[in-house]
């Protein structure tokens, strides 16, 4: 019995120390440099002992445990009502459960701080809000009488981008503007890349805008040249901005190229909503034909193929997937760890009610909706990490931690060519550029080519007797043994090598004892 | 149905009273954390780029010599002094963190050519080209605080008159014995006004002693006929002896692995010999452009610091074939002597100048005391950079130091010459017979013969 706990915590604890060991450890047993080596192996222990070390706090340290919902008997977890679950909770959390309902100005788009503690929210009809979500205090609300599309957090709560009708503003949290950047154009969807200070944002003339919030500079602005699109999702494992356009293709962009990375095709009709797992492998496309695709991104291949509209899409912290169209929210969930989705619950708003954005809301069990009637909140047991750093996002940072930890992140900032598919490749060695033998076959055909050229050479006409045909043809003869003497030449240097060591292999047999000579080592071809 | 949701309540999470520490929680998943390898990388390089902000090596220069500087001694026994002798005969004892005489020991006629200090830190001993070797007794530390006393002078405890010039001398390590260098090599003791021993081994000039730090009784010498012998007390005569192609400026033993040795020779190079085994250096240790004077180890064993004649202090790695930093300014002229401090964080340097330099060991060393955080942070930056040490951007920043324009000329120039020998070398092996000239390694190649 207690050998079986053993076994069983020990199992437990090589899942965990895997996780932290960030992939397989080098191959030191090719190394012949036995300084390097030792170098080396001294290292691997010092990753192998930290690996333990994070996983061991994990198991031990970590304040609090993560939610879940568990259906007993013949109940099915997608049937279970948000009232019931909110009959079952405690009082804090079923605080997290509300309908705002502002049927003027909606529909609304809303933003969560990386720490999930502040929500910015943007009617469609100009009502720009930042809330606290933990006194549920509204800090400032303020109407700027146009269309506003999308809102945005920048790295902290003090500042916030709103992409307006005509342009780009940037908004203190008292709702002072303080920016307006003319240069995006009308702005359809923004994006926030935390670790770089980037903005980025497409606009109706499909131009991809990045621009440096720290420096005012524009780092990148490139046409996509693939249509109107207001589908854009940044994949926070390497910052890669996709798109979703309506031929059905999703690109991805990084601000140094004007070429995108990459250009898959997903969808038969339009992409309607794009989103990344925080692991970076795993992305979900949502496209008009009723179709929700999840891919590998490593393979850039589909793993599972959904049936169902999604206008908005999200990948919570824990990986659920929660997809919205019309008044319906559905979640789906990753339970058999093979990254093969299926129900796990879902939400009917009232009738009527158009979702117009779903966030899972960082370090709490929670799915933020905006809608055309509001906004609302709903319960999603099990969606949220449980335990957060204090260091990475604070839910409960003071304004003191807030000014540092800004002072940190500037320091930390990244410079934009650090975006690229792999961001571990960074600090690694790039590898050698072997020069290829070519095949026997690549070089006749470009020995016939010389020839041929060769031939093709006009002969100049000659006066008097130096124009023979006999003359002619001998000149040509000339210049095709001219072209082809270099290729014959290599050949038979190549023979003559492969001969000398034939001989050299054949003495080497023939000085052993004739009992030993099968032993010898065979040719390496 | 059994459901469960992450509830915080904010008085679990934050402080209870104002005084109270802000309570700091940890989640090392990875995913929490993207792009970490751009992070450490960009905080390499930042740390890096500092560390070049913040690389200001010299910390003063301690002026009051008439002459150059000669010859220098640690005092074993206190942190804060530093005997120096110049050419005139003048010796000073300096109190480094006020960088003022502390007192002096007039007596010596011609230049001061050797100092040692005993372990105990009590005796000082001293030699000179007036053929005389005098003992002083070492001021007590509470005369050192008192910096009022500038014009302190003291007599020698004894003067033993000799029938040679003296080139250095060295004391044994815990005991009473202590050798000079000049005709031969005379052992004494310090009551008795004659050597107790003397060894002799060829007719040329001895030019630097050292005693062994692990075994009292062995020493090595350096000859100017180019020879560097390894003694022992206990034996009559002469141990082993090695002879090299150039002649070699001073000589000092590795105090963590006390059978390793560094030469310092005129070629320019320093090499580190196994004492046990000298038909090879274990390492040579290029840079400067000019003879190496001296050498002194870190008492840490790690690395050791060189002075050289062409006008720069350099800093090695005991294993690392190139310098990792050069000290030079633009007063300082050939530099004689050298000593790492006894807590290896400074280097004093005296030169042609009559001046004593003092220099940080690690040129962007924060000085003073460090708060835990802060020191953690540096050990953190210190990690990364070693991390990321080999990337080109970080290689360059790191490695670049700034030259004066007859160094930097003279370093080409050597690498131009260096390389054409190479070249020359390898043309006349391919065009003798095959085996006729078999390629020597620098670690031989400098050696002529060793003999028992």
């Amino acid at each position: 019995m207690l050998m079986d706990l053993y076994t069983e915590n020990s199992d437990e604890m090589d899942t965990k120390i895997k996780k932290y060991l960030r992939g397989e450890g080098a191959n030191l047993e090719v190394l012949k440099d036995k300084k390097l080596k030792g170098q080396l192996a001294a290292r691997e222990e010092l990753y192998g002992k930290s690996a333990k070390a994070a996983a061991k706090a994990e198991k031990w340290l970590m304040p609090s445990e993560g939610g879940y919902l568990e259906a007993e008997g013949i109940e099915k977890t997608w049937r279970i009502k948000q009232e019931s679950i909110a009959r079952e909770v405690d009082i804090l959390s079923s605080k997290n459960q509300y309908d705002i309902v502002l049927p003027e100005l909606g529909p609304y788009t809303l933003d969560f701080t990386s720490s999930g503690r502040y929500m910015a929210v943007a009617g469609r009809k100009g009502h720009l809000a930042v809330i606290d979500m933990k006194n549920m205090g509204l800090i400032k609300e303020f109407q700027v009488r146009e269309t506003v599309r999308d809102v945005v957090f920048l790295h902290n709560e003090l500042f916030f981008a709103a992409a307006q009708k005509k342009y780009l503003y940037i908004y203190n949290r008292d709702g002072t503007e303080l920016h307006c950047l003319k240069e995006h154009g009308p702005v359809l969807k923004l994006q926030f890349l935390k670790n770089h200070f980037l903005l980025a944002s497409i606009n109706k003339f499909s131009q991809l805008h990045y621009q440096d919030v720290t420096t005012g500079e524009m780092v990148g602005n490139y046409r996509t040249g693939l249509g109107r699109s207001d589908v854009m999702q940044v994949n926070p494992f390497n910052s890669v901005v996709a798109l979703g356009h309506s031929n059905g293709t999703v690109s991805m962009w990084k601000p140094t190229s004007a070429a995108p990375l990459v250009k898959m095709l997903c969808h038969r009709g339009p992409v309607s909503a794009v989103a990344f797992h925080s692991n970076g492998h795993l992305m979900a496309t949502a496209g008009m034909e009723r179709k929700i695709k999840l891919w590998d991104l490593r393979k850039f291949e589909v793993l599972q193929t959904l049936t169902g509209h999604a206008k908005t899409m999200d990948f919570s912290q824990k990986g659920l997937l929660a997809t919205a169209t019309g008044s319906f929210v559905q979640i789906l969930g990753d339970f058999s760890a093979s990254q093969n989705y299926s129900r796990y619950m879902g939400h009917s708003m009232a009738k009527g009610y158009q979702i117009r954005k779903v966030l899972f809301r960082p370090y709490e069990d929670v799915l933020g909706l905006g809608h055309s009637m509001g906004w609302s909140s709903i319960l999603i047991p099990g969606s949220g990490e449980p335990n957060f750093d204090s260091w990475v996002a604070n839910p409960f940072e003071t304004s003191k931690q807030r000014k540092e930890k800004e002072i940190r992140s500037l320091l930390d900032k990244l410079p934009p060519e650090t975006i690229m598919l792999d961001p571990t490749k960074i600090g690694t060695v790039r590898p050698s550029r072997k020069k290829e033998q070519p095949t026997k076959q690549e070089r006749e055909a470009e020995m016939e080519a010389a020839i041929a050229a060769a031939k093709d050479i006009p002969i100049k006409k000659k006066t008097k007797g130096r124009n023979k045909p006999s003359k002619k043809l001998r000149k040509r003869q000339e210049g095709v043994e001219r072209a082809k003497r270099p290729f014959l030449e290599q050949q038979m240097d190549e023979e003559e090598s492969s001969k000398k060591k034939r001989l050299k292999l054949n003495e080497e047999e023939n000085q052993l004892p004739k009992s030993l000579q099968r032993f010898a080592r065979k040719k390496a071809t | 149905m059994k459901v469960k949701v992450i509830s915080r309540s904010t008085d679990e999470f934050t402080r209870e009273r104002s005084q109270d520490l802000q309570r700091v929680f940890r989640n090392f998943d990875p995913n929490l954390r993207t792009q970490e390898k751009a992070v450490e990388y960009v905080r390499a390089l930042n740390s890096a780029k500092l560390e070049k902000i913040f690389a200001r090596p010299f910390v003063g220069a301690m002026d009051g010599h008439i002459d150059a500087i000669s010859c220098m001694a640690k005092n074993p026994n206190h942190l804060k002094g530093i005997f120096s002798g110049s050419m005139d005969g003048d010796i000073r004892l300096w109190d480094i963190a006020s960088r003022q005489t502390v007192c002096q020991f007039p007596g010596h006629q011609g230049a001061v050519r050797g100092l040692t200090a005993s372990t105990d830190g009590r005796i000082l001993v001293s030699c000179g080209t007036d053929c005389t070797v005098r003992l002083w007794r070492v001021p007590v530390a509470t005369i050192m605080e008192s910096n009022d006393s500038s014009d302190n002078s003291a007599k020698p405890l004894a003067v033993f008159v000799w029938k040679n010039a003296f080139w250095a001398v060295d004391h044994q390590w815990d005991g009473e014995l202590f050798a000079t260098a000049g005709a031969q090599v005379d052992i004494w003791d310090h009551n008795r006004s004659q050597p107790v021993n003397s060894f002799e081994w060829g007719k040329d000039t001895v030019i630097s002693v050292r005693f062994n730090p692990g075994e009292p009784n062995v020493l090595a010498t350096s000859a100017s006929d180019r020879s560097i012998t390894i003694y022992d007390l206990r034996m009559s005569s002469p141990a082993r002896k090695l002879i090299m192609r150039t002649k070699t400026n001073s000589i000092c033993w590795n105090p963590m692995e006390p059978m390793n040795f560094t030469a310092a020779n005129e070629d320019c190079n320093c090499y580190s010999y196994d004492a046990r085994k000298l038909d090879e250096a274990k390492c040579v240790h290029k840079d400067h452009v000019s003879a190496v004077m001296d050498i002194d180890y870190s008492p840490t064993g790690r690395e050791f610091v060189t002075g050289s004649y062409d006008r720069t202090v350099r800093i090695f790695q005991y294993n690392g074939g190139h310098s990792r930093e050069i000290y030079h300014t633009k007063r300082m002229q050939r530099v004689f002597c050298v000593k790492f401090s006894c807590d290896a964080s400074y280097v004093i340097s005296g030169s042609d100048d009559t001046n004593l330099r003092l220099w940080k060991a690690k040129a962007s060393e924060q000085l003073g005391v460090l708060l835990p955080r802060e020191r953690k942070k540096h050990e953190y930056l210190e990690a990364v950079k070693n991390r990321y040490k080999h990337l080109p951007e970080v290689k360059r920043i790191v490695r670049h130091r700034h030259l004066p324009k007859p160094i930097y000329k003279a370093a080409s120039l050597r690498r131009i010459m260096t390389e054409a020998e190479r070249r020359k070398e390898e043309r006349r092996r391919a065009h003798s017979a095959p085996g006729s000239m078999p390629k020597k390694a620098l670690r031989k190649k400098r050696i002529i013969q060793e003999v028992e």
